[in-house]
């Protein structure tokens, strides 16, 4: 049976409020947190396969040009090398997240530093390594583009808007801030390195990675390797951290596939470190422009948001670092600029929150610079400027909830005692407080899951959804149950299998939201179908702890059925995404400390509050909020890759010199979740939360450095450097 | 990682001997040398295992110094009660390194040699002077944040990573080493680091075959003990720039001060002139900006590291004014 649902219009019945289980939103522990903790989930390179053999990607050494040879024979006479593949299908670039076709192939060609070039295959990963580092290419260079500041930009026509006359407006303003600021790459640093076992038998391909979105992953390998996708199995149960950088497949998934296809045995390659950072997505390196116009109480009259990005050519994805600018603050003259460059600099592509993460941060530093012109305090400043429809189209928001997270961040922060800049001092540390405002984007994706009931009672939850660490085993088990009620050992879920109805994926922060909708609807099946056969209405029907109530009578859930009853939900997005804005929202506040000697800042405080509608638990979406305030805390102080100016090559490629932040750096995080529901959103009235933390997380630090010191540092991270560049001279 | 032999030496001799060996190498916690050879910057043909050499001991010497044996673990020497109590610069210096689990494994000697985090060492792409003779200083005109502004020469401008020895240099540490002839020498950590000049793949005055048994100090310094490491997070990162302050004040003028300094050198770094102006001094803002006046006289920045000289400078001036404070 299946149950398909349109999201046209908002769904006022909230079904699942009249539930009796109890277990949406409560902070339930992950059923697969056990076998994480203790090292026995397996992940994509851990898999015990007969018959094994290793391969290891080799590197282009140049940044640009063409392979002219490649001198396999000379390791192809080394004891235990297989082979060396050099296949046109083996990938040049990674894939986008949603591409569902084949990314840039051809490495022949060279487009960044550290490209892949060959893969050698070995009975063992040492010797693979070995030969795979020894491996002479011959180039022939080309002349590239390794610089934002060498390139030219290219003004896309449709990434560009406007209304009103900004200008103008600027001119006309009481108070006008046009500040441009700067965030340098991030790399997506899951813990889990990218790895891939592949296997075939016959024309079947079964793959296992390490992937966010499988469905689509399926899609891009089949069209990689040239075969149906109806020929692919992937198998990602579980994935140490995605982060973006495994929305679309990496190099090691076709170069696995097509060297077992050689081989007919089945083959392994996993990523190094220093291989993820060359050849997964980077997060770009964005200049960003801000202009503000308001009149003497702050109130926006203007906006603008002008940003500058970089990806490789021919890759059609940029940063989109404005995504928020039109709806987050009101005023009438607004105006988005959009400019991306061609540069030779490993693949930009989604990395945590991409857009808002580092275009919210810039605007909230933006705005918390029109605070300090006007006068008017940061929080006020926010709350004159919430619009009541999306100023850009007039469209209803579907939900807003910033003026709450507003109130509610300040009252428990203690905003209140904030003072003005660097007049906070203990000993060597100078004191102060910042804040800033969440928001991203929220998005619903088409998503199927299957739920069956088995005879005895038991429910077993079925998609190709994936857990990247964020929970969803959790979630979907807990909607189920609740659905159902049964309690949650009577509940499995078996998730990241493309042989199970194909979820939404997980990225974008959509997962939870999608994948936990079309749960709920094949829920909502099997309860009518339950209904039906103790003769009842399914509104009239209460499950809980494995019975069935309904019309005074308790009938149980085993035996009800001879054999298990079977529904398939699927969700996918309709006209309440046209018809409304919808967002998430927040607010951070931060309290730091900067070394008034050496320019060091410790975050002492960090505070966030959040609002993405129905919190399906409590605990996972605490974490994940944890999560992305500590990507916060990394952005505004500690993260950069640094590419050499003369390669474009990424200099630290390691996690000892990418610096994210580490226990020391990360004081105790309040998190406090809003109630919410929000009905435009999904039947189950949740919205994506995921990377609603990161989205202006920076500049509530950033901020709180200028209220400490009186530095403003417009060229992320803030790093000692630049803050000792604005202080005096350590007299105090 | 290329092949190689592997030896478990079970006494000095048989190390040295194996030692010996073209291309051998001593392998103490692996922490650094390990990571080298995965990434094929190094590529020893011998792996000499020294750890069962029963060099772990910390004692007491003749003249009320210690004895540090060269396998000591790093968490083992932060922790003892005589380095806490009478060495704590030591300590302090120790555990503002790399991370607890990491100081578990890494050894005294291991420590000393540890080689530098300059990150075109690190890749076997770029042309580097230390990794490959004669090959070029991809470094220079890159991203040099990391870089010495002190001591670099036209070859390397690499820094020398380590903590601990920042501290031992303040504190006068002598190194003992025994030959390949079995015969034992202590050589001042002072002389025992070489500056690059033209050879910057030569680091250490040890020859080959040469074993670090141990680390000397003298007897407890007088005076206040100060370990500040600024770095790039609270944590897990390499100096920036640290200092090792020994410093005592007497009728309130500095009787003697020893200050040695990481992450801005190809070794931990030492200047006489500059202690030498401090001393007979009432201590005061001046003084120590003379000081470091002399410290950073010849002081030269790489581009990125630029911000090093003057963040020297303030360290080096709070930690001189922390040190010669009256306590109340
Ligand atoms: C991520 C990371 C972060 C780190 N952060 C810091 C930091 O902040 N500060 C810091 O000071 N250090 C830091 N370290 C470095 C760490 O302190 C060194 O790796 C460690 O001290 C090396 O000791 P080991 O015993 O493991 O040496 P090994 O790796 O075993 O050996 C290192 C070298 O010393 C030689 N050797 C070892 N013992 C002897 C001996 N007895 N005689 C002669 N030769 C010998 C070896 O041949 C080799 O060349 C960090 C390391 C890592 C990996
Ligand atoms: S600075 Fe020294 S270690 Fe770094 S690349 Fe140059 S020669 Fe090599």
């Amino acid at each position: 049976m299946s149950e398909h649902h349109k999201m046209d219009a908002p769904d006022h019945a909230r079904r699942l409020d009249d539930m009796a289980q109890g277990l949406i939103g409560t902070a339930m522990d992950r059923p697969d947190g056990p076998l994480k903790v203790s090292g026995t989930a397996t992940y994509a390179h851990e898999w015990a396969v007969d018959n094994l053999c290793h391969g290891v990607l080799a590197r282009a050494t140049v940044p640009t040009g063409r392979v002219s040879d490649v001198a396999a024979q000379d390791i192809l006479d080394r004891p235990g090398i297989l082979a060396v593949i050099t296949d046109r299908r083996l990938l040049r670039n990674p894939a986008q997240g949603g591409a569902g076709e084949a990314p840039v192939q051809d490495p022949s060609r060279i487009a960044y530093f550290g490209q892949p070039i060959a893969l050698v295959v070995a009975e063992t990963f040492e010797a693979a390594r070995d030969a795979a580092a020894s491996l002479r290419i011959d180039y022939e260079e080309t002349e590239g583009t390794y610089r934002p500041e060498d390139a030219a930009f290219e003004t896309p026509e449709d990434k560009q808007s406007s209304q009103g006359d900004l200008d103008a407006a600027m001119a006309q303003a009481a108070h006008s801030i046009d500040v441009t600021y700067t965030t340098p790459g991030h790399n997506s640093a899951a813990m889990e390195p990218h790895g891939a076992i592949a296997s075939w038998d016959g024309d079947d391909l079964v793959l296992r990675g390490s992937y966010q979105m499988l469905k689509h992953n399926r899609k891009e390998i089949a069209d990689s390797l040239g075969i149906d996708p109806a020929n692919v199995r992937l198998l990602s149960p579980y994935v140490g951290g995605g982060f973006g950088s495994k929305l679309g497949i990496a190099p090691e998934a076709v170069a696995a596939a097509l060297a077992a296809r050689d081989l007919g045995r089945p083959v392994s390659v996993a990523l190094s470190r220093q291989q993820v950072f060359e050849t997964t997505m980077r997060r770009s390196e964005t200049r960003q422009r801000i202009r503000l116009a308001a009149d003497a109480e702050g109130r926006l009259t203007g906006i603008g948001h002008d940003a500058w990005v970089s990806n490789l050519p021919g890759e059609t994805f940029a940063e989109p670092a404005t995504q928020a600018t039109p709806f987050l603050y009101g005023g009438e003259n607004r105006q988005i600029g959009f400019h991306v460059a061609r540069l030779n600099r490993t693949c930009a592509g989604s990395v945590r929150a991409p857009g808002e993460a580092v275009g919210v941060t810039v605007l909230e530093n933006a705005m918390d610079e029109l605070a300090e012109a006007t006068g008017v305090d940061p929080v006020d400043l926010r709350r004159r400027n919430i619009p009541d429809t999306d100023p850009s189209t007039g469209k209803p928001f579907s939900s807003h909830t910033l003026r709450r997270a507003l109130d509610d961040g300040a009252t428990r922060f203690g905003w209140n005692q904030r003072q003005r800049p660097g007049t906070r001092r203990e000993g060597d540390w100078l004191i102060g407080l910042g804040m800033a405002c969440a928001t991203r984007v929220n998005i619903l994706a088409e998503a199927r899951a299957r739920v069956s009931l088995t005879a005895d009672g038991r429910a077993v939850v079925e998609t190709d959804m994936t857990d990247i660490g964020t929970g969803t085993y959790a979630i979907l088990t807990q909607i189920a149950g609740e659905m159902l009620g049964l309690p949650l050992d009577r509940v499995t879920t078996r998730l990241g299998d493309t042989d199970l109805p194909p979820g939404s994926g997980s990225g974008g922060s959509m997962g939870a939201s999608s994948t936990g909708s079309a749960v709920y609807l094949a829920c909502r099946n099997l309860r009518a179908q339950i209904a039906a056969r103790l003769d009842c209405a399914e509104t009239d029907l209460t499950l809980k702890d494995g019975k069935a109530i309904a019309a005074n009578k308790t009938t149980d859930l085993a035996g009800l059925s001879d054999g298990t009853l079977t529904a398939e939900g699927h969700i996918e997005p309709g006209k309440t995404r046209e018809e409304t804005r919808q967002a998430t929202f927040g607010t951070f506040f931060t309290e730091v400390a900067v070394n008034a000697v050496t320019g060091e800042t410790r975050v002492r405080r960090m505070q966030g509050t959040f609002a993405a509608g129905r919190i399906l638990n409590h605990k996972t979406a605490r974490s994940q909020c944890i999560g992305g305030m500590t990507f916060g805390i990394g952005m505004a102080l500690t993260e950069e890759l640094m590419h050499d100016p003369r390669d474009g090559h990424i200099v630290n490629r390691d996690l000892a010199e990418y610096h994210m932040p580490v226990n020391a750096d990360v004081p105790q995080i309040d998190v406090v979740l809003l109630d919410e529901r929000d009905d435009w959103a999904s039947p189950i009235q949740a919205k994506g939360i995921g990377e609603l933390s990161i989205c202006g997380a920076g500049a509530a630090i950033t901020n709180a450095i200028y209220n400490a010191s009186g530095v403003r540092v417009r060229d992320y991270p803030a790093s000692l450097d630049k803050i000792l560049a604005g202080l005096d001279d350590g007299r105090g | 990682m290329k092949p190689f032999d592997y030896v478990r030496a079970l006494g000095p001799g048989d190390a040295t001997a194996a030692a010996g060996r073209e291309g051998a190498a001593f392998i103490a916690g692996g922490t650094n040398l390990l990571d080298l050879m995965k990434l094929g910057v190094m590529t020893p043909s011998t792996l000499v295992d020294i750890t069962h050499l029963h060099l772990d001991r910390v004692e007491t010497t003749e003249d009320a110094g210690l004895r540090i044996g060269a396998l000591v673990t790093n968490s083992d020497l932060a922790n003892h009660a005589a380095v806490r109590r009478d060495y704590a610069v030591l300590s302090r210096a120790l555990l503002a390194g790399a991370s607890g689990q990491l100081r578990n494994k890494a050894t005294t000697g291991g420590n000393l040699l540890q080689r530098t985090r300059c990150p075109y060492f690190y890749d076997t792409a770029m042309a580097c002077n230390k990794r490959d003779p004669g090959s070029g200083c991809r470094a220079i005109g890159g991203v040099t944040r990391l870089h010495a502004i002190l001591g670099a020469s036209a070859h390397c401008i690499a820094t020398h990573p380590s903590d601990m020895a920042v501290a031992m240099l303040a504190l006068g540490a002598g190194v003992e080493v025994e030959g390949a002839d079995g015969k034992r020498r202590v050589v001042a950590l002072d002389d025992f680091y070489r500056l690059p000049g033209e050879w910057p793949d030569i680091e250490t005055v040890l020859e080959p075959g040469d074993l670090i048994t141990a680390v000397l100090l003298p007897p407890p310094p007088q005076g206040r003990q100060i370990y500040r490491k600024v770095r790039d997070r609270a944590s897990y990162a390499f100096a920036l720039a640290s200092v090792a302050a020994v410093i005592r004040v007497d009728s309130g003028r500095i009787a003697s001060a020893a200050l040695a300094f990481g992450g801005i050198a190809p070794r931990p770094w030492r200047d006489g002139d500059a202690e030498a102006a401090l001393i007979g001094e009432v201590p005061s803002r001046e003084v120590f900006e003379r000081a470091a006046d002399i410290l950073l006289a010849d002081a030269q920045g790489q581009g990125g590291n630029e911000f090093k000289i003057d963040l020297t400078r303030r360290l080096l001036v709070s930690v001189l004014t922390e040190a010669t404070e009256e306590r109340t």
